[in-house]
């Protein structure tokens, strides 16, 4: 089974955030690969050892520079990868279309996993649009997966700790959510043996991907400035206390 | 002109959840014609709450219990449905809450008719067509321009004040619901409805721990107080992590986030990824016994002090 990973090179979370342009942000930042895509990727080799002679391609969309996270995804076990360079910022309408161009050029998919969100556009979106592009069931949030012969079963995390469970047939699309796995650290031989790993790199045109009609485009990005100006409470574990109670029944009005 | 907008009603043991008062209101702009879509319920005893807030179609969507695969609780189906319901009424955007529910059902509809969708937005202008969220692990505020025929908008629960506009409305019934979802059966679905725990993301109040709490059996002491407080109990992924909590508490940029109006911050530093999750609260209490951790200079209150000599009190007195 061919199993591909939709990776996306994201500014690290603890970066600074320069807006530049109105629209952009400063590239001059540490990138590496999104959080929820390590636990997609660890997933993907288990399922791997349990099917051997599976394959476990990332593929992702970005800057030249998302060779890196893509040499991250290898270290941590994926046999190779595609990179569809581009400068340029895609929705998640195009990406999925740029995505599945390319998954079909490359090969088979018997499973495809993204994470369920990226820490950057935070859209929740590109797997359900993966999915129905390619007329897969997704689920999303996944933090439980079994694979069967021909289905998988997956819980996927709902409020207050509630998750649901779903079977769906394969090929299938799932994002994976954090509490899938604990996605471990490549050792020093692992990294090494992913920089001779292949990295497909293939032109955004060569997929001759149509435009859609529908689009999200951000016009404006403002930072989030800091409006609060904090104001001690000081006494005693009692007073403290008190004085809490009555900014919670006078000022806040929740009591 | 006039823009027909339908809003995905959320409830909870059969009555509408607070969280979609504020939703609608955002929904309720110049030009606009509300329409609720009630998914499972009775519209009729719905009713009177919705024109109070100025619905004037009632869309009443059951499913048949017997019908295969449970389908009254299967999102790739209710989708599919609401597209139909999308169709039916000539709807030009639809608004959801972007909580668990709206983020496994609003992208399956967007992606059925590759129509723009913004999550966890919390400003949207219908007649420019813009919504505002935020990116870059809340540091940033996006503000976004959809286009395409229909335009999706998952809500953050709780980032618009209620507003009333009394109306009356008419309930209409809609038939097509007998649709088949290929490739994903429903197992078990969780009942959300029967759960007497405080949804995390959208409680009023939350008291969250962090490290500072030092162990599992301290989160009692903040539970309890939750408790008084009718509050929701959130912690930091270092809390999460040393398993004293489970990760669906965990509060931040890869946990759950909140926009409650008080959050009370127990023994958590305040880091970037903490905040991601919870900057958009109304006000912030912090408990540190370090005055400079970074929340201490980021809250509207703080406290330098115990938290496990803090909350007992606190509790006391509630
Ligand atoms: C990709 C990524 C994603 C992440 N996502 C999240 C996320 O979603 N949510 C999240 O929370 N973190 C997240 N983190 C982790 C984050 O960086 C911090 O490590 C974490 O938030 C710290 O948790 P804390 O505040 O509980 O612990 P600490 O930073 O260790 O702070 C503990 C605080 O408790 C105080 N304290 C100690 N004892 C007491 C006491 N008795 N009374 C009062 N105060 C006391 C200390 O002074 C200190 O300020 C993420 C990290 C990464 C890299």
């Amino acid at each position: 089974m061919q199993i591909y990973i939709c990776v996306k090179h994201v500014p690290d979370s603890a970066a600074h955030i320069t807006i530049l342009d109105k629209n952009r942000i400063e590239e001059n930042v540490n990138f590496l690969l999104n959080p929820y895509d390590e636990h997609a990727i660890t997933e993907s080799i288990k399922i791997k050892d349990k099917y051997p002679g599976s394959e476990v391609i990332a593929v992702c969309l970005g800057k030249q520079d998302a060779e890196k996270t893509l040499r991250s995804a290898m270290a941590m076990g994926a046999d190779r990868s595609i990179l569809i360079a581009s400068d340029a910022l895609h929705d998640s309408i195009a990406t999925a279309r740029i995505l599945k161009a390319a998954i079909e050029q490359d090969g088979n998919p018997g499973l495809i996993f993204t994470g369920k969100e990226s820490i950057d556009s935070e859209g929740m979106q590109t797997q359900f649009r993966i999915g129905a592009l390619f007329d897969f069931p997704v689920a999303t949030n996944v933090v439980r997966l079994d694979i069967e012969a021909d289905a998988v079963i997956v819980d996927t995390q709902m409020s207050g700790g509630i998750a649901n469970t779903y079977e769906m047939t394969l090929p299938c699309v799932i994002g994976a959510g954090r509490g899938l796995n604990t996605p471990g650290y490549p050792t020093f031989p692992d990294v090494v043996k992913s920089k001779k790993k292949p990295v497909k790199k293939i032109a955004l045109t060569d997929l001759l991907v149509e435009t859609a009609h529908s689009s999200t485009n951000i016009i404006a990005l403002e930072p989030l400035t800091q409006t609060r100006t904090p104001e001690e409470i000081t006494g005693n574990a009692k007073e403290i206390a008190l004085k809490i109670v009555n900014i919670l029944k006078e000022e806040a009005k929740v009591i | 002109m006039m823009k027909n907008v339908g809003v995905i009603i959320e409830l909870d043991n059969g009555r509408v959840k607070e969280s979609n008062w504020g939703m609608i209101t955002l929904a309720r702009q110049k030009n606009t014609k509300l329409f609720a879509f009630v998914i499972n319920a009775a519209p009729g005893k719905l009713k009177p709450a919705l024109e109070l807030f100025g619905i004037t179609n009632i869309v009443d969507i059951c499913f048949a219990k017997d019908w295969e695969n449970n389908p009254a609780k299967n999102p790739a189906v209710w989708a599919k449905v609401l597209i139909n319901v999308i169709k039916e009424y000539h709807i030009d955007a639809v608004f959801g809450l972007s909580t668990a529910m709206g983020k496994d059902l609003m992208p399956r509809m967007a992606a059925l008719i590759e129509a723009p969708l913004i999550m966890d937005c919390f400003s949207v202008d219908l007649e420019n067509n813009l919504a505002k969220t935020s990116q870059y692990s809340g540091k940033t505020i996006a503000t976004i321009k959809l286009t395409g025929d229909v335009l999706l908008f998952g809500v953050r629960p709780n980032c618009v004040e209620p507003v009333e506009a009394q109306v009356s409305s008419e309930i209409l019934k809609f038939e097509g619901t007998h649709i088949h979802s290929k490739g994903l059966k429903v197992i078990k679905a969780g009942d959300t409805d029967k759960s007497s725990k405080i949804n995390l993301a959208e409680a009023d109040v939350i008291v969250a721990g962090g490290r500072g709490m030092k162990n599992a059996e301290n989160f009692t002491l903040l539970f309890l107080c939750a408790q008084k407080l009718k509050a929701a109990l959130g912690a930091s992924r270092v809390a999460v992590d040393s398993g004293w909590v489970p990760y669906s508490m965990q509060v931040g940029q890869t946990g759950e986030k909140v926009s409650p109006i008080v959050y009370i911050a127990c023994g958590i530093s305040g880091s970037v990824q903490h905040f991601a999750g919870m900057k958009t609260s109304g006000m912030v209490i912090a408990v540190n016994m370090d005055e400079n951790a970074a929340i201490m200079s980021t809250c509207d209150y703080y406290a330098v002090a115990d938290a496990l000599k803090i909350i007992p009190e606190l509790t006391k007195l509630l």
